[in-house]
């Protein structure tokens, strides 16, 4: 069985100039409500859980923008609602510009489109491969009549570079490999024609050698369509490797954001720093030194302050007291942290 | 070697479980699935030996067929797994062909292991003691109840528990607590063998590098030998001593850990080592493995990597390559490729490896590196 060779794509991983803003966040917040159930003797309690605050995320035209963060960070939860399948509590989503709740959910969907983390259960295990891709394109009446739904198909799939069409198009996804699945995924969001990808751990389910070959895919679609992509993970090397501006979430909020560059090699929270520690690395000359312990805090009844600070190696008093505000760091590079502050850096 | 050696280093160079030619199939007759194909994997006392692979590569099969905890239709159809305790006074034993009783009171006292699903694999409606104590009533009769629970206390705080979770039930408890429990109960009978299927896999980076650290310094205090399987290489280059990499089935090539990752000699090797982006430098475009790991139902008559391999030879879609000493540099590794049978090598398989000498063989270095 030979999957189609990504090969070494003509176009070096630069630095990208900024595009047009396409889908715009701002101070998305999420609070999703929880009830437990009363045990013997005690009565019903309520709770909310914080899992978005305050997020500010911009997507712009042939650029990758990652989300980087721990399971429960709410990293998930943010790409939902940019999809509009999770309603935001608060705050606001701007697609070019107009507010998204003026275009209609098919209007929207038409723009903006999912890949999934699982290929393996996000398609249709009866359904052939031109079933999966016709659907979306007669939904959205891209194709005109019989003979054009089967060239959209074929082309969709040239795209995504399974080549040629025929050998896959009547396939079922269960006689497909892994990364061939999530190819067919990756056209059928494009078939709706989007300029919003959003791609929740798209590589996170494959196989370790063709991981690349779907991010380089990506990539592609990104230099030659201007798709703008934000790329939701939680393996920070990809994210360098992939992305063009990262945002790292931690509990809920964005700790530091920047050029993806910027942010993994001049780390300027302790919580980017402690991923980056964290994370394994071959390369590494002396052991690493994990100075933060713990775990990620209950949203429930998050941490005062900043939501690091019970972890954080570095914590001053004021940490735990107020919220740190964005400060600049560098060009385009933010973090949320009270050392970056002028008034504590005689501390760093 | 730059990095701070003797911290990994074996104790002493005596095999504790030796596997020869392991072979496991899926199903009986033609329609058998060669899983495992003569495998061999020698683990030494104190060692960490990483086992690395794509996913149906074989990685785990190999590890249960090795303890016979593989259940039907997996049949194991040929070799050896020599398990060799440290105490003089008890022999040898080839654990595939151990009777009953003596692989009853082999397993988890002297091989034990920490499984991949970790989350499920304690029972839920059991206190994380009452698992802990059965293990030992099963296995030390002659501890008493007091000490069977003082013992549960022990070894929750040996990962780094405290001792009053003893009383909590599994969903009471974080992933990476869970991951600890199973990691305590695998030590409960203080094994000399501890195999770990894809420990941390589930878990973030973080907590799985609070894991893994724990793990080395248990190792450290312990003494036990880790067969530590993953598909990821990169975690495994900062702990293992040892890394043997699967493909389709077979032991591909096998390595201390510094020189298979700065001189790899085998082409998928030195692929894997080039589908993990780096965390540091200029970013460079990456192309990954083209194609797919081949099926293992039809598998190819020549070496399963040849069609995706960029250096592959006219006799590679023919003939199954041999594991062998390479070509060029220490002796003490293996690899199995046809190019080690031609007069040159491609350049990005003929790296110098660390710390040798320009003319002379390599200094063994089996220390360990994280």
């Amino acid at each position: 069985m030979t999957d189609i060779n990504t090969g070494t794509p003509a176009v070096p991983v630069v630095d990208r100039p900024r595009g047009e803003v396409v889908l715009e966040a701002r101070g998305l917040t999420k609070h999703f409500k929880v009830r437990s159930r009363p045990q013997r003797g005690q009565r019903r309690t309520r709770g909310i859980v914080h899992a978005v605050e305050d997020v500010n995320l911009v997507l712009e035209a042939g650029r990758v923008t990652a989300v980087v963060g721990e399971s429960g960070s709410g990293k998930t939860t943010v790409s939902r609602m940019l999809a509009q399948l999770t309603k935001p509590t608060s705050g606001q989503i701007l697609l070019e510009g107009k507010s998204a709740r003026s275009y209609g959910i098919k209007a929207y969907r038409r723009k903006i489109q999912m890949v999934f983390q699982d290929p393996f259960s996000s398609l249709n295990p009866v359904h052939s491969v031109r079933y999966h891709l016709a659907r979306p394109l007669k939904l959205h009446k891209r194709a005109g009549g019989r003979d054009g739904t089967g060239k959209a198909v074929d082309a969709l799939l040239a795209r995504v570079k399974l080549d040629p069409p025929d050998q896959y198009i009547e396939k079922l996804p269960h006689e497909l490999s892994g990364g061939q699945r999530q190819r067919v995924a990756i056209a059928r969001a494009l078939a709706a024609g989007p300029t919003v990808l959003l791609a929740d751990e798209p590589i996170s389910m494959l196989d370790v050698s063709i991981r690349l070959g779907i991010l380089n895919l990506l990539g592609e679609l990104r230099d030659q369509e201007k798709l703008a992509i934000l790329y939701v993970t939680h393996d920070i090397a990809s994210a360098r490797y992939f992305a063009d501006t990262m945002t790292v979430m931690y509990a809920g909020r964005v700790v530091e954001s920047g050029p993806s560059l910027e942010v993994t090699d001049n780390p300027q929270h302790p919580y980017t720093r402690l991923l980056l520690d964290a994370a394994p690395d071959p390369e590494r000359e002396t052991p690493a030194v994990i100075q933060a312990r713990g775990s990620a805090p209950s949203l429930i009844s998050p941490p005062s302050g900043c939501r690091f600070h019970p972890r954080c190696p570095v914590a001053m008093p004021i940490c735990s007291e107020q919220l740190p505000p964005d400060i600049s760091v560098g060009e385009g590079h933010v973090a949320a942290c009270w050392l970056r502050h002028a008034d504590y850096q005689t501390n760093n | 070697m730059s990095v701070t050696a003797g911290q990994g280093t074996p104790a002493d160079t005596q095999p504790v479980l030796d596997i020869r030619g392991l072979c496991v199939d899926y199903g009986y007759g033609d329609t058998a699935t060669h899983a495992v194909i003569d495998a061999d994997l020698t683990l030494y006392r104190g060692e960490v030996v990483g086992l690395a692979g794509e996913s149906g590569s074989g990685k785990s099969t190999l590890a249960y067929g090795a303890t016979r905890l593989l259940r039907q239709p997996g049949v194991v159809t040929d070799g050896s797994v020599l398990f060799t305790p440290n105490s003089g006074a008890r022999a040898a034993v080839d654990i595939l062909d151990a009777s009953p009783a003596r692989l009853r009171a082999l397993r988890w006292s002297d091989v034990a292991l920490v499984f991949q699903a970790a989350m499920n694999s304690l029972n839920p409606v059991l206190s994380v003691q009452s698992q802990l104590t059965d293990t030992l009533a099963a296995h030390r009769k002659e501890m008493t109840k007091r000490e069977r629970a003082e013992r549960a206390g022990e070894l929750l705080e040996l990962v780094g528990i405290s001792r009053d979770r003893l009383k909590s039930f599994p969903h009471e408890l974080s992933g990476g607590m869970k991951q600890r429990v199973m990691i305590a109960l695998a030590l409960a009978l203080d094994p000399q063998v501890v195999i770990m299927d894809e420990p941390t896999t589930a878990l973030d980076v973080v907590t799985q590098r609070q894991i893994m650290e724990q793990i080395m310094s248990l190792r450290d205090r312990l003494g036990f030998s880790v067969l530590f399987i993953t598909h990821d290489l990169s975690l495994l280059l900062e702990m293992a001593d040892t890394i043997a990499i699967m493909y389709a089935g077979r032991i591909v090539e096998s390595a201390p850990a510094r020189q298979l990752f700065h001189a790899p000699r085998h082409p998928y090797t030195a692929a894997l080592l080039e589908s993990f982006p780096s965390l540091h430098g200029e970013r460079k475009m990456m192309a990954g493995i083209p194609g797919s790991p081949p099926d293992m139902r039809r598998p190819p008559k020549g070496c399963a990597f040849a069609d995706r391999c960029k250096f592959a030879l006219p006799r590679c879609t023919d003939e199954q390559p041999p594991l062998a000493a390479p070509a060029i540099g220490s002796q003490d590794r293996q690899v199995a490729c046809w190019l080690h049978a031609e007069d040159t090598l491609p350049e990005r398989l003929s790296a110098p490896e660390p710390g040798s000498q320009p003319a002379g063989t390599a200094p063994e270095t089996t220390g360990g590196s994280r």
